[in-house]
């Protein structure tokens, strides 16, 4: 299935759970902040939410700024 | 001479300088900058995760005791500030939120209506708000009303370094303005920060002089002697400036009575 990260397309086995997507791109998951479809996922539904083909997720995080 | 501390939405601080965590070349500079100049908050921003490169968390860099204050850096109107602002409080890293609105790329100079209608939202929801404005009397009682927790003006462009070219509109908000300004932007030098300081200002902000100096930490300190100093000066009821001569020695000549007139 496709489904749109950070506004990139990326292929995926069917019914992935988001914990598994966030822990495959973030290497320090404990301040990352999930957007699915628009709406905020919090960090302890990661396991039990799955996502589908065309889902649109944002993986957000803290940087430097002013 | 003892001061009080900076109160902002209940919560007290010794520390009146606050840092922002942008541009700074290594994590070393940033956390030992953090430290030199005692800052109690600092400013962090959020962005999309790179897919292509595992980042460091910038978190793990400041220190626990330090009150985080998220930006909206990024939103060009009050609905991406909010949904920024509500990401940021899902972390679980505190609902203190710098309401940042900049729709336009030469000057970015923040759009206050804009920053008003998100301080509104945000406020209504419980987070604590600290928008960066454009200084003006009126959207600065706007903000009041909104539920703003201070109010803070910028000295002059994002990163120009060029101090507080604003002042006379600062000076407004401090008299004017029953809650805390804190002045941001454009903050270049600790003599700069001390002037805004003197001015009655309530805490100052600054991020690029320190984070691009060659001693970022050194600085970040002299910032923090500044803004002290500063401070001391306005609480010791500053006297006023005059557009004439007054002398310092008594007004007699040496030996005789008059000093001679030109």
């Amino acid at each position: 299935m496709n489904i749109i990260i950070n506004g990139k397309s990326k292929k995926f086995n069917p019914t992935q759970h988001l914990s598994a997507i966030v822990h495959e791109f973030c290497k320090q998951p404990k301040h990352v902040i999930t957007e699915l479809n628009g709406a905020i996922v919090p960090s302890d539904k990661w396991a039990q939410t799955t996502l589908k083909e065309g889902d649109t997720l944002e993986l957000v995080t803290f940087v430097g700024g002013g | 001479m003892t001061d009080t501390p900076l109160v902002i939405a209940g919560k007290s601080f010794t520390s009146r300088f606050l840092l922002g965590t942008g541009k700074f070349k290594n994590k070393k500079d940033l956390s030992d900058s953090i430290a030199s100049s005692k800052s109690e908050i600092v400013t962090v921003a959020l962005r999309r995760i790179d897919l292509e490169r595992h980042e460091e968390n910038i978190l793990e860099h400041i220190p626990p005791h330090v009150t985080l204050l998220t930006n909206t850096s990024g939103a060009r109107n009050a609905e991406e500030a909010v949904r920024i602002a509500r990401l940021a409080k899902a972390s679980g890293c505190g609902n203190w939120v710098k309401i940042e609105v900049i729709n336009d790329s030469k000057y970015l100079l923040p759009d206050n209506h804009e920053t008003i209608k998100a301080t509104e939202i945000l406020s209504a929801e419980g987070f604590i708000v600290l928008p960066y404005i454009s200084p003006d009397l009126y959207a600065a009682r706007a903000l009041v009303k909104a539920g703003a927790a201070t109010v803070m003006p910028l000295g002059s462009f994002i990163g120009s370094n060029q101090g507080l070219r604003t002042k006379e509109f600062i000076q407004v908000l401090i008299n004017e303005i029953d809650l805390p300004i804190i002045v941001d932007a454009g903050i270049g030098a600790p003599s700069q920060a001390a002037e805004a300081m003197e001015m009655g200002a309530a805490a100052v902000l600054a991020n690029t002089a320190v984070a691009t100096a060659q001693n970022p930490a050194a600085l970040a300190h002299a910032f923090a002697l500044a803004v002290e100093a500063g401070r001391l000066a306005f609480l010791s009821g500053l006297p006023r400036q005059h557009s004439l001569a007054k002398a310092s020695s008594p007004l007699t000549g040496f030996l005789y009575d008059d000093i001679a007139a030109n």
